[in-house]
């Protein structure tokens, strides 16, 4: 016993210790939930297998007319690629030390303007408007970010505070103009982006099967080397990371705090850009008035479970989007509600956020080991 | 011009006993920015009770507003110390933490709402309705030209914020409990030294917090909505701290802001009526709360100042 406790707390404290945190923190949550549906009565090995069929990584039992396999997980993807741009906004954010929760706020203003700006515009062919869409939603969540980390520095307002009131004035303001003016009125949503502006290939057949090409998974891919060079490969990420650990300290060796702030949050807001085009013009094609999407916030589980580092948020996002994008299959093979999607990404977030914790737990367990032993060996020698 | 005054506190007070839940918090030195989370989670417990005792006691019973509201009260406080075992205990960041503890709130209980839902009607609604709160006129007060609309169509929960409120004010900075409070926000080591119990002091600040987010909750569930569903995180938890921010975490200056808030938010839904725009435009003036809230930081929020130890872990060893 105490030996597996001694091997934890190494594993744990080691150099890899997030990560094996994170997959603690995994572990857990497969547990706790596990424990929830048994309460529930239900069998949670057939709801895990449930939510792996329904993104395409195990076959299902039986598939209607030109779906399979390879369609559910390119779907997946689909799901994948804002999943992962949005947690590097955060995770570009959190490195200088900022808390950006207003990534589904820059990603329904963008997603919004790239709609209505280009994917609309009838004359634009598609070979211009693809691009098009991608500017604009890069530039407007650059400019939110960078209001918001202007805000912070200039007039002192605590970036959560700031970033969800900008969430509810973009959330109540494109609803109206969507209302107003884009809707469709069978669906209320608005209008669908046409196909030649979206961001997803959808009805690609590949050996029969149904599928989608998310065209964003090649940026998101991008993006996450791009962040990880930026952070641990330049002077001005190491600056940025320097305002994040201690801003007294970074000022003192001549950083520019106040333009950092406003970077960090511009290349945040760049980001949560990406992510929302990808999302409101790839994966859902429409935007529902009035709603903020929830992987703005899934996006900060996703980043914590990863460590706030862009690899491991690959590895976090590949899971998160596993339980939202397979609920829907979960739900029907089970009979659970598929809210418990979001409930079991809260537990993950939970969990996570204890892991800094308990790795320093471990490491001061681990020290009092260590010295215990220097410290009984003299008494010993004594006492014989 | 009177309805705008009779609309005003149903929205400002709710909002008043949050803030005065935050400044608890943020007094102690524990950032709180659950206050979102707690309200729902709050609401959500008070709801349950009242679903679950309205067939004993009939829908129309009042009583059962009361019980929900002290409900509430204790779900919010419990859910508080998720927070404060993250904070106090565990020494995690407190704006991570608040964060966190928001997210899981609203997945906690829209998931709860549908499971109870399915378990008692045997359909999953998201909601869970709750009865209609009597109104009534202040005799006498109400009848006062313009600010009688404060008298009018007054909700029993104002009168109990009220009370809480002055209590609270009273507690805060009248008593050696509030007194050791407030020392345990800027210097804890002062208080150490001086032989109070700084973890016993933030855990007790941490969860009135959330006792009286939960009670702002439920009065929102009840004025606002009157069911409890996810359409209750409207994001008042976060007008509730911008208040205590331009209310410099004091909590007379608090109620002011908040009666601002209440004043903007029902006298743009009034103008809305009042210019005869169609019903489209009243998300233009739903928006109002937020920008204003916005605009009064820009101005305030660099002469304020945050109590010192706010947002610090209690290291016992630091100078």
């Amino acid at each position: 016993m105490k030996k597996i406790r001694q091997g934890l707390a190494r594993l744990l404290s080691g150099p890899h210790g997030m990560f094996w945190g994170s997959v603690l923190s995994v572990i857990l949550t497969i547990l706790t939930a596990s424990a929830m549906l048994l309460i529930m009565g239900k069998n949670p090995l057939i709801a895990f297998n449930s939510f792996l069929q329904g993104c395409g990584f195990v076959p299902k039992a039986k598939y209607g007319g030109g779906g399979g396999m390879l369609g559910d997980f390119t779907h997946f993807l689909s799901y994948l690629t804002p999943m992962l741009l949005a947690s590097l906004a955060f995770i570009a954010a959190f490195k200088a030390g900022l808390f950006n929760i207003g990534i589904s706020g820059q990603m329904l203003l963008s997603g919004f303007l790239a709609t209505v700006l280009v994917a609309y515009n009838k004359q634009l062919p598609s070979a211009l408007s693809r691009p098009l869409v991608i500017l604009v939603g890069i530039v407007a969540g650059g400019l939110l970010g960078a209001l918001v980390g202007y805000l912070k520095y200039r007039f002192n307002i605590h970036e959560v505070v700031s970033t969800i009131m900008i969430n509810y004035i973009i959330s109540y303001l494109t609803g109206f103009f969507i209302n107003n003016s884009y809707v469709d009125l069978m669906t209320r949503t608005s209008r669908p982006c046409p196909p030649g502006a979206r961001l997803t290939l959808t009805k690609v057949v590949i050996g029969g099967v149904n599928c989608v090409i998310p065209m964003g998974l090649g940026i998101a891919a991008l993006a996450v080397v791009l962040v990880w060079f930026l952070f641990s490969r330049t002077t001005f990420g190491f600056e940025l990371r320097a305002v994040g650990e201690n801003s007294h300290c970074a000022r003192y060796f001549g950083v520019n705090v106040k333009r950092s702030v406003v970077a960090a949050m511009g290349i945040s807001g760049m980001l949560a850009g990406l992510a929302g085009v990808t999302y409101y013009l790839g994966y859902t094609n429409t935007i529902i008035p009035k709603t903020l999407s929830a992987m703005g916030y899934d996006s900060i589980s996703v980043a914590l479970l990863g460590g706030a580092s862009p690899l491991g948020a690959v590895l976090a996002a590949v899971i998160v989007s596993i339980f939202h994008q397979g609920s829907n299959y979960m739900s029907s093979t089970v009979g659970v509600s598929k809210e418990i999607a979001s409930l079991i990404t809260g537990i993950l977030l939970l969990y996570a956020s204890c892991v800094t914790y308990v790795r320093a737990i471990c490491d001061r367990f681990l020290q009092r080991e260590t010295h215990g032993d220097e410290a009984k060996k003299p008494e010993e020698v004594k006492a014989s | 011009m009177t309805k705008v005054f009779i609309d005003c506190l149903p929205f400002a007070l709710p909002l008043l006993i949050m803030a005065v839940g935050a400044i608890y918090s943020e007094k102690s030195g524990v950032t709180n920015l659950a206050i979102e989370g707690f309200q729902g989670f709050g609401a959500f417990v008070g709801a349950l009770v009242a679903t679950l005792l309205a067939p004993a006691m009939g829908s129309g019973n009042q009583w059962l507003i009361y019980i929900a509201m002290l409900s509430a009260a204790i779900g919010g406080g419990l859910y508080a110390c998720l927070h404060g075992l993250l904070c106090i205990r565990f020494r995690a960041n407190q704006v991570i933490s608040g964060v966190v503890i928001n997210i899981l709130s609203v997945a906690l209980t829209s998931f709860l709402t549908s499971a109870v839902n399915t378990a008692i009607h045997g359909t999953s609604s998201n909601k869970l309705v709750l009865g209609i709160s009597d109104r009534f006129n202040i005799p006498g007060l109400c009848n006062i030209p313009w600010i009688g609309g404060f008298f009018r169509n007054v909700y029993p929960f104002e009168i109990i914020i009220l009370v809480l409120v002055v209590f609270l004010w009273y507690l805060m900075y009248k008593t050696s409990f509030g007194m050791r409070l407030r020392a345990c926000g800027e210097n804890p080591q002062a208080l150490d030294a001086a032989g109070g119990n700084v973890e016993r002091t933030r855990w007790i600040a941490v969860i009135i917090s959330g006792a009286l987010s939960g009670i702002g909750g439920m009065c929102f569930a009840y004025s606002l909505l009157a069911n409890f569903s996810s359409g209750i995180y409207l994001g008042y938890g976060y007008l509730a701290i911008a208040a205590m921010i331009f209310g410099n975490w004091s909590i007379g200056r608090t109620a002011l802001v908040c009666l601002v808030f209440g004043l903007a938010k029902s006298g743009g839904y009034q103008l809305c009526i009042a210019m005869k725009l169609p019903s489209i435009y009243s998300d233009l003036f739903l928006m109002l709360p937020y920008v204003l809230t916005l605009l009064l930081l820009v101005f305030f929020s660099r002469s304020n100042r945050p109590p010192r130890a706010a947002g610090e872990p209690w290291d016992k060893g630091k100078r």
